[in-house]
C-alpha cells in the first residue's frame, strides 16, 4: 500500500489536470458565443471561470461532478427519487442477483462440461456463441419477452447481468477443474477414489484461484449488464436510467456523476471479491 | 521362500499405438516378487521400468500376458487398496497441511477419525517428520515433502509399496539420507517394495533383488539376487561385494543397450 501511494496520487493528479484543461477547451465555444452576444470581452480568467461553471457543459469540471455527487448522495434522503444512493441500490440489487445467478449457472455448466463428454462437445460452442451477440441487441428482447410472460422489475435486469456474468465463470471453472495434472489423478486412482471424492477433494479446491479470478470479471460484467438492462426499457430508476435521463435533457453533470458512481461501485465490488479471495486462499494455505 | 509371490508377471507385454507406429514398452516380461522383497528396477529411459510399475498398480493395462498382485488381478488389487504408490514428485496438495495430506487417502478409504489421527502420528514418526503435521507443504524442503508423500503411502494398510523414482529430483546428499531412512523403514514395516530408479548405487544399496531392463522393446536382461545383508550401513558401498554387484549391473545395462 505504502509504495503505491505516490504513484497513484501522481496519476490521479495528472488525470485531473488533463480533465480541467479539456473542460476549458471543450466548453470555450459556449463561453465565446455568450460573450459575443452580450458584447463582453473574454479574458483568460473569465474564460476559465466560465468554462468550469457552466450549467450544461460539454464536459463538466471535476468539482462540478463532485458537488453533484455530494448533493445527490449525502444531502438527499436516500429514499428520494433524486438520490444517487437510491439509484445505485436499484442497479446494485440487479447486479448482485444477476451475479449470483451467473455464478451458479456458470459453475454448474463447468462441472457438466468437465464430467460429461457430450456436454464438453456440445455446450462450449454455444457458450462462446452467446457472447458474440451484442448485449445491446439482446437486452431489449429479454426485457420484452419476460414482460410478455408477466415478469418485470428486478428479474429481467438480473437475467441480462447473468447473461454476461456466467461466461467468465464457465471458462475459468472449466480451466480450474481441469487444472489437476495426470499424476494427481493417477494418485486418486491408486486409492480407488470415487469420482465425487476426486471432485470434492481435488478438482474443486484446485480450481479456487481460477474461481476468484473469474468472479472478479463476472462482477464487473454483471454491473455493465444491469446498467445496459436499464437503458432500453426507459426504466425510471437505476444508474442506467440516470444516464438515459441525463442524455435526454443534456444534463452532462448528471451523466458524469452516474458514471463515476458506477465506476466506484464496480471498484468496491471487485475489491470485496479480492478481499474474500485473499482471506480464503490464505486460510487454504494457497497464498504464501 | 515357499509362499506364493506377492507380485507375479508372466509374459507381460504392452504396446502403445502411436502415430509413428507401435511402441513396445514391454515385451514378454516375466518376474516374481516375493513377500518382504526390496526389488529395484533399473535401466535407461524407455526400458519400460515405470510402465511395468504402472501395470502392477493398474494404472496401465498390459496388451498381453498376466499380472497378479496378492494372487488377484492388478485391477482387483487396486480396488482392494493393496499398495501405496509414491510418484516422482511429492504431489502434496498445497491447500492441505502435511497431516491433512496424509489424512487424504484415509478419508477416501473411510477410516474413523480416531484411527486417522493415530495413523498420521505413527507414519510421521516413521519418516521422522513428527512436529510438522500442521505445516503446509511449501514450508518444507523438497526432501521433507517427499518423505511426507512416503508417509502418505504408508498410512493405510497396504503391504506393498510401489515407488517410481521417488528421489530422482533430489540432490545426492539428501538422497543418501533418504535411502538410509527407507531401509530402516522397510525393516520396521516389513513391506514388499518395488522401486524404480536410474541410479546404480541406489539400486544396489537398497535392493534384495535388482532387475536390469533395456529398451526397444522394453525387457528384462538380468535379475541379480543381492548377497548383501539386510542390515546395511552407508559404508557398505565401499566394500568389494557392493562394487562387484554394481559392476554386474553396469555390465547388464551395457549389454542391453547395444551400441549406445
Amino acid at each position: 500500500m505504502r509504495q503505491s501511494f505516490w504513484p497513484v496520487v501522481t496519476v490521479v493528479g495528472l488525470l485531473l489536470v488533463i480533465w480541467y484543461a479539456a473542460a476549458v477547451w471543450l466548453n470555450s465555444d459556449w463561453t465565446y458565443d455568450k460573450a459575443t452576444r452580450s458584447g463582453e470581452t473574454v479574458t483568460a480568467t473569465s474564460l476559465v471561470a466560465d468554462t468550469w461553471a457552466q450549467k450544461k457543459p460539454k464536459l463538466p469540471a471535476p468539482h462540478q461532478v463532485a458537488a453533484e455527487i455530494w448533493e445527490t448522495t449525502v444531502l438527499k434522503n436516500i429514499t428520494s427519487k433524486r438520490s444517487l444512493v437510491y439509484h445505485s441500490w436499484v442497479t446494485l440489487s440487479a447486479t448482485l442477483l444477476g451475479f449470483g445467478l451467473g455464478t451458479v449457472l456458470g459453475t454448474l455448466l463447468a462441472v457438466g462440461i468437465v464430467f460429461n463428454r457430450t456436454m464438453d462437445m456440445s455446450v462450449m460452442p454455444w457458450v462462446i456463441a452467446s457472447q458474440t451477440i451484442p448485449i445491446l441487441a439482446i437486452a431489449p428482447m429479454i426485457i420484452v419477452v419476460l414482460n410478455a410472460v408477466g415478469i418485470s422489475g428486478l428479474l429481467p435486469k438480473a437475467m441480462i447481468s447473468m447473461y454476461l456474468s456466467f461466461f467468465p465463470v464457465v471458462v475459468g471453472m472449466v480451466k480450474g477443474l481441469r487444472s489437476p495434472d495426470q499424476m494427481q489423478l493417477d494418485q486418486m486412482r491408486t486409492w480407488h477414489a470415487s469420482a465425487s471424492q476426486t471432485f470434492w477433494r481435488l478438482r474443486l479446491p484446485a480450481s479456487m484461484p481460477y474461481f476468484f479470478t473469474s468472479l472478479k470479471i463476472a462482477m464487473a460484467a454483471s454491473l455493465v449488464g444491469a446498467i445496459v438492462g436499464e437503458l432500453p426499457t426507459g426504466a425510471v430508476a437505476g444508474l442506467g436510467a440516470r444516464l438515459l435521463a441525463g442524455s435526454y435533457y443534456g444534463q452532462t453533470i448528471q451523466i458524469w456523476s452516474a458514471l463515476i458512481m458506477a465506476a466506484a461501485l464496480a471498484a468496491a465490488l471487485v475489491g470485496m471479491i479480492g478481499l474474500v479471495q485473499r482471506v480464503t486462499l490464505k486460510r487454504m494455505g494457497m497464498a504464501q | 521362500m515357499t509362499s506364493a509371490p506377492v507380485i507375479s508377471a508372466k509374459n507381460l507385454s504392452l504396446t502403445f499405438e502411436t502415430n509413428d507406429g507401435p511402441v513396445h514398452a514391454l515385451k514378454d516380461v516375466s518376474l516374481d516378487i516375493e513377500k518382504g522383497d526390496f526389488v529395484s528396477f533399473i535401466g535407461p529411459s524407455g526400458c519400460g521400468k515405470t510402465t511395468f510399475l504402472r501395470c502392477m498398480a493398474d494404472l496401465e493395462q498390459p496388451t498381453d500376458g498376466i499380472i497378479t498382485v496378492n494372487g488377484v488381478s492388478a485391477a482387483e488389487a487396486r480396488r482392494a487398496r493393496a499398495y501405496g504408490y509414491v510418484f516422482q514428485a511429492a504431489g502434496l496438495y498445497p491447500w492441505r497441511t502435511i497431516g491433512g495430506n496424509i489424512r487424504l487417502p484415509l478419508e477416501i478409504m473411510g477410516y474413523s477419525k480416531a484411527d486417522q489421527a493415530e495413523r498420521i502420528a505413527r507414519v510421521l514418526e516413521l519418516v521422522e517428520l513428527s512436529g510438522f503435521e500442521k505445516k503446509f507443504p511449501w514450508q518444507l524442503s523438497g526432501g521433507m515433502q517427499q518423505r511426507a508423500s512416503i508417509a502418505r503411502a504408508l498410512a493405510f494398510d497396504a503391504d506393498i509399496l510401489l515407488m517410481d523414482e521417488p528421489f530422482g529430483a533430489l540432490d545426492e546428499i539428501v538422497r543418501d539420507h533418504l535411502n538410509e531412512q527407507l531401509l530402516r523403514l522397510w525393516a520396521r514395516t516389513e513391506k514388499t517394495i518395488a522401486f524404480v530408479t536410474h541410479s546404480i548405487p541406489e539400486a544396489v544399496y537398497l535392493s534384495t533383488k535388482i532387475v536390469v531392463m533395456s529398451p526397444r522393446p522394453g525387457r528384462i536382461t538380468d535379475v541379480i539376487e543381492s548377497p548383501l545383508p539386510r542390515e546395511r550401513p552407508l559404508e557398505i558401498r565401499e566394500t568389494p561385494e557392493f562394487l562387484e554387484i554394481a559392476h554386474r549391473v553396469r555390465e547388464g545395462l551395457r549389454a542391453g543397450h547395444g551400441d549406445v
